[in-house]
């Protein structure tokens, strides 16, 4: 009875030939380690995000008379409110850590080359929607980092030559942040950049799907198939690493929640103190931070002392990811194959941008601002060096088939 | 398509001019929707002038008010302090309140103030980087601000100092001195924030 409604489907729509495509037949690698748990991570974070996202809306007024208050509501009066709201601002912070080590991953295994190129492109989109995303997001709290965070963001607008100040004047849609732009980034946050982020996840996904994975060795598993035509070095991905993310999730999931109940502000970090306050267009809070995962980028802007190079350096900082695979001229993938010239600028690139993750959240002091400048040479100075190392890089050979 | 279309000259021109007309429908369309995140009328009509009494306001003391949703300082000047005015030039990118965009003409001076109420200071508090309110930092010579420090304006965000006129600092991200908005006396007591001459006349 079941297996003929299961036929009966499956004659009118591809069921169970997306589920080989994709799962039960699709091969990958059998050496996959502890960094390729994030991609699927990050796959259950974005559904979070969207849940928790819908129930909020429920009992949210996008609205600047109302809005704090409303949130307050959640967070007092709504039966379980307090961890709907938690999980999803919890979660924000998590999305990005989960994305930062995925980036991490494929910078260290080369999977952003030859024939990955556009998966690692759709993935540059991803991580500009999301922190778009992000942003607008952190204003609806409407308190006082919500309120001025959004001004200096949207004033960086304002400095492109020419058309700048009509650019922010039309961001905001009025003169200074008002209730316009509260309800703006309500509808953006909520129904537009999410049904972005929905297309360009699959199609990293349909990409990542067509060449198949990359590794930990580099080695292209699709060279070495059997008679039937499967990858010798390949395992299904179901049941196999649909086990062994389950597993992923867990760890996870014991980390999210530990931070969730114990920790939800996260020190300030996640969700900083001045935003328990309601928003006030009169007044600066003494000191203000971006949220940790926008802080290296916020150093960089501070590190250059004009208004509008800052912007440029800033922006520049995070565009420059496309063109990686086009900076990085050698054929060998992996970072266990590559020379240690390469090593040492991977890491201290990965340092740099740790390093000035922690001067963005601080007050800019002279000596600050120095090491931001340092760190943000680092930084760039990371994909000046990859174009020449790469050029003759002494690389060790890599293996016909996986270690 | 068929294998091989009669015409296929015509074909072409005529699907490159239906998609270019299509085109132009398209960016037709796109108009209401761009449009649509500029200010409304509503918004574009809340920038009424604000009255702010200034009878009350002791020496070295500043109020702030709210015009058009930005904040605006106004502070009553010591003696003191409009003496180190000439002294500041020096240190500053623009002294002589060249960047006309930044003040009405009447304020064009080192008071950056109407010359017959010179003492009294009405500016924007917002910071020309990237709009944080300066904090006001009367003080002489602070720990923070060093010994030079004549009283001013000073950017928690990102560390931009301007002078008791509003005048920005060399070396900092600011770029311009901070507005100095329309504004009139409409009684020796009362400044009117937005009014204009033809207000009192």
């Amino acid at each position: 009875m079941i297996k003929s409604l299961g036929k009966w489907v499956d004659d009118r729509l591809p069921v169970s030939h997306f589920w080989n495509a994709h799962l039960a037949k699709y091969y990958v690698p059998h050496n996959f380690n502890f960094w390729y748990y994030f991609g699927s991570l990050l796959l259950v974070v974005f559904v979070l995000q969207i849940v928790t996202g819908i129930w909020l809306t429920m009992s949210y007024k996008p609205s600047a008379d109302d809005a704090f208050a409303s949130v307050e509501y959640i967070m007092r009066d709504v039966e379980w409110g307090w961890l709907l709201r938690y999980l999803h601002s919890t979660g924000a912070s998590f999305f990005f850590i989960a994305v930062y080590l995925h980036i991490f991953r494929g910078m260290m295994y080369g999977s952003y080359k030859k024939p990955r190129e556009l998966i690692w492109i759709f993935g540059v989109l991803i991580l500009l929607v999301l922190m778009a995303e992000a942003f607008m997001g952190y204003l609806l709290p409407w308190g006082q980092m919500s309120y001025w965070g959004a001004q200096v963001i949207i004033s960086l607008f304002s400095s492109v030559p020419v058309i700048g100040p009509d650019l922010a004047l039309w961001i905001r849609g009025d003169y200074v942040v008002s209730d316009a732009t509260l309800n703006r980034f309500f509808a953006l946050h909520v129904i537009a950049l999410p049904l972005v982020l929905l297309f360009l996840i699959g199609g990293h996904i349909m990409a990542l799907h067509e060449v198949g994975s990359n590794n930990p060795d580099g080695v292209d598993i699709k060279e070495n198939k059997d008679d039937t035509g499967k990858p010798v070095d390949g395992i299904p991905f179901h049941p196999y690493y649909t086990v062994k993310d389950l597993f992923g999730l867990g760890v996870f999931m014991f980390i999210f929640a530990a931070v969730l109940f114990y920790w939800p502000d996260g020190g300030g970090l996640f969700l900083e103190h001045p935003n328990f306050t309601p928003a006030d267009p009169l007044k600066t809070p003494e000191h203000i931070a971006p949220v940790w995962y926008f802080a290296p980028h916020y150093a960089i802007l501070r590190a250059v002392p004009d208004k509008f190079l800052g912007v440029v350096a800033m922006t520049v900082a995070i565009l420059i990811l496309f063109v990686l695979p086009w900076i990085d001229r050698n054929r060998t993938r992996s970072i266990r194959y590559r020379s240690t010239a390469f090593k040492v600028n991977l890491f201290a690139f990965a340092a740099a941008f740790i390093g000035l993750g922690y001067l963005g959240t601080q007050p800019p002091t002279t000596l600050g601002t120095l090491a931001s400048q340092l760190l943000s040479a680092v930084y760039f100075g990371f994909f000046v060096a990859v174009y020449f190392i790469s050029r003759r890089e002494r690389t060790q050979p890599v293996p016909e088939r996986l270690q | 398509m068929a294998d091989s279309p009669s015409n296929p000259a015509r074909r072409r021109f005529l699907t490159g001019a239906a998609t270019a007309v299509g085109a132009v429908g398209v960016g037709f369309a796109a108009v209401p929707f761009l449009s649509s995140f500029q200010p409304s009328a509503k918004a574009e009509a809340a920038g009424a002038p604000v009255d702010v009494n200034i009878g009350k306001l002791s020496p070295g003391q500043m109020t702030t008010v709210a015009w058009r949703g930005k904040p605006v300082y106004v502070v009553n000047r010591t003696e003191r302090m409009l003496e180190s005015l000439p002294e500041m030039d020096d240190r500053l990118r623009d002294p002589n309140s060249e960047v006309v965009t930044q003040q009405p003409e009447f304020a064009a001076n080192p008071y950056r103030a109407r010359k017959e109420h010179e003492r009294y200071l009405v500016i924007v508090g917002l910071c020309t980087h990237l709009g944080c309110a300066p904090t006001y930092r009367p003080e002489v010579a602070p720990a923070d601000l060093g010994d030079d420090w004549q009283g001013g304006f000073f950017c928690p965000c990102h560390g931009s100092k301007f002078d008791i006129s509003g005048r920005v600092y060399k070396g900092v991200p600011a770029p311009t001195n901070l507005e100095v908005p329309q504004y009139v006396y409409v009684t020796d007591e009362i400044i009117r924030v937005g009014g204009s001459e033809e207000d009192v006349a």
